[in-house]
């Protein structure tokens, strides 16, 4: 399988995805916005189709409009403390229409589209790799440098708010990272299923963690793991990658609830 | 830098504030909290003192009156890494595992870099303030298996990792037991009197307190009563009294 080169494409661009994608989403799911995720993949959708209409690369528009998106639902979740809920559904349906209105009258309606929407394991080119390993690993080194910060203000945003910690700009970060994200796997898990690979291992992994470290480096781990496992499926069953990488993200969870079972029958 | 010692740790003058038009929770308070000092608050339930050190910690903007913090508008005080906070009911902003030491190394956030991984000098202090509320043996136990007031003393020592000037503690003991409550009380006072640590510890029963604090102000309202404990008038220590809503 590996022998052939958009193979080794997908799997290299997966590698930064899988690890990518949970360690941003645990974040998300701390703040109980598991599903923002969702939203901000439906601005990324109408990205793809401005990039159709205008003859632009469509990774580029849609990581443009995911983070776009997602700094836009932190901003108005923070003005509006209680509407994180309302301001999450005005950027999902508005994404979701502008993505079908401009989508079709750019006659996209075709085999790419579909692509994006639930990835594709032929699509990745050796640019889309330069560029999803360069913001990818630069969004994990971010979250690496800012661990710490991102971690207290999972434990306790008031505390941190009155010592003086940026909870803002920080809120702010992650709502931008979530969009880089999106952005960045589009192609690898497609639109509609790359919210569950934020959210599902980080699931799983607290199931059996001990500590939040090792909820996030666990979380991680299975990321990559429900990648690799998804694409060799897609590979060997002409699947589209997405479902298969998630369907693998959500046994795992099945896994790790076992486990936790188990340990708890002891 | 150090704070600027002229002016007090807390100082509210003629707060009032609302939540909705016409209902205050708060009015006409007046109160300056001097560096050093240990200061009680009580009160009924729903009396006002979580939005009364929301107001004085800058968290909430009163509607009319000033809140300062070391002589500088609450809202934008530029020391707030010399600040500690421990909320009412101190809870995890989270459901996932986390240990004791995750959580008390967040109380260092405030100070040093919010960069990389916590500094030696720092991993030190954080060792000391989980030692200090007894919970060693603990450290990297995750929270969810400890007691009620095993977390809450977790809460505690996050505030104290951050060796704050000004200690503001809401309710840390609800639902902990009269021995802990003491225990706490008693390294409250410690702290204030090695490291000068001024001290607003909220709680509606102050019976741990009131052997400690030289200060006790009651709310209700408002200010009803400020002073020391043993000049509260009889009728005040009568808890069906205080607690009665009129
Ligand atoms: N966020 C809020 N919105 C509306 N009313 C509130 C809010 N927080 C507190 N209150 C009301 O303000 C009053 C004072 O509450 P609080 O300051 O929490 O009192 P205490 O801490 O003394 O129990 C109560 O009547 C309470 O119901
Ligand atoms: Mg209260």
């Amino acid at each position: 399988m590996l022998e052939t080169e958009f193979m080794r494409l997908a799997f290299a661009t997966g590698a930064v995805v899988g690890l990518l994608a949970p360690a941003v989403g645990f974040f998300l799911v701390q703040r109980n916005m598991s599903l923002i995720g969702d939203g901000i993949g439906h601005t990324a959708f109408a990205g793809v189709a401005v990039g159709y209409l205008l003859g632009v690369a469509p990774v580029v528009t849609a990581l443009l409009a995911a983070v776009a998106g997602a700094v836009g639902v932190e901003w108005l979740r923070s003005r509006r403390r209680a509407a994180g809920d309302q301001a999450l559904a005005l950027l999902f349906y508005t994404g979701l229409a502008a993505g079908v209105v401009l989508a079709s009258s750019a006659g996209a309606f075709n085999v790419d589209l579909f692509s994006f929407l639930f990835g594709s394991i032929l699509t990745v080119t050796r640019g889309d790799l330069v560029l999803v390993t360069v913001l990818g690993v630069g969004g994990l080194v971010t979250i690496g440098l800012l661990y710490r910060a991102l971690a207290g203000v999972v434990v306790d945003e008031e505390g941190a708010r009155v010592a003086g910690v940026p909870v803002a700009a920080l809120n702010v970060l992650v709502a931008g990272l979530a969009g880089l994200t999106i952005g960045l796997s589009m192609q690898i898990v497609g639109i509609l299923l790359i919210a569950a690979l934020m959210v599902l291992p980080v699931i799983a992994a607290g199931r059996v963690a001990w500590s939040m470290r090792s909820s996030v480096l666990l979380a991680m781990g299975i990321g990559v793991a429900s990648v690799f496992a998804g694409l060799t499926v897609a590979y060997y069953a002409d699947l589209p990658p997405g479902g298969a990488i998630v369907l693998a993200a959500a046994a795992a969870f099945g896994v790790t609830s076992l486990l936790e079972a188990a340990r708890a029958h002891r | 830098m150090p704070l600027d010692a002229r002016h007090p740790a807390i100082e509210l003058e003629d707060v009032s504030f609302s939540y909705r038009p016409r209902q205050p929770v708060l009015t006409g308070v007046d109160l300056a909290v001097e560096e050093g000092e240990f200061v009680a608050v009580a009160g009924p339930n729903g009396g006002g003192k979580t939005t009364l050190v929301r107001l004085a910690l800058g968290l909430a903007r009163p509607q009319s009156g000033t809140a300062r913090l070391y002589g500088e508008p609450a809202r934008s005080f530029s020391r707030r890494d010399a600040l500690g906070y421990v909320p009412q009911r101190a809870q995890l902003g989270t459901q996932g595992p986390v240990t004791v030491r995750e959580v008390v190394s967040a109380g260092r956030l405030a100070r040093g870099s919010l960069l990389g991984p916590l500094r030696r000098g720092d991993r030190a202090i954080v060792d000391e303030a989980i030692a200090d509320v007894g919970l060693t043996a603990l450290a990297d136990a995750p929270l969810g298996n400890l007691s009620g007031g095993q977390q809450q003393r977790a809460f505690i020592a996050k505030a104290f990792a951050g060796e704050p000037s000004l200690l503001v503690l809401d309710e840390p003991t609800a639902g902990v037991d009269a021995e802990s409550q003491d225990a706490l009380a008693r390294l409250l006072d410690r702290l204030r009197r090695d490291r000068r640590v001024t001290t607003l510890y909220v709680s509606h029963e102050f019976g741990a307190v009131e052997d400690i604090v030289e200060r006790l102000v009651l709310v209700r309202g408002g200010i009803v009563f400020d002073g020391p404990p043993r000049t509260l008038p009889a009728e005040w220590h009568d808890p069906s009294h205080a607690h009665a809503r009129d």
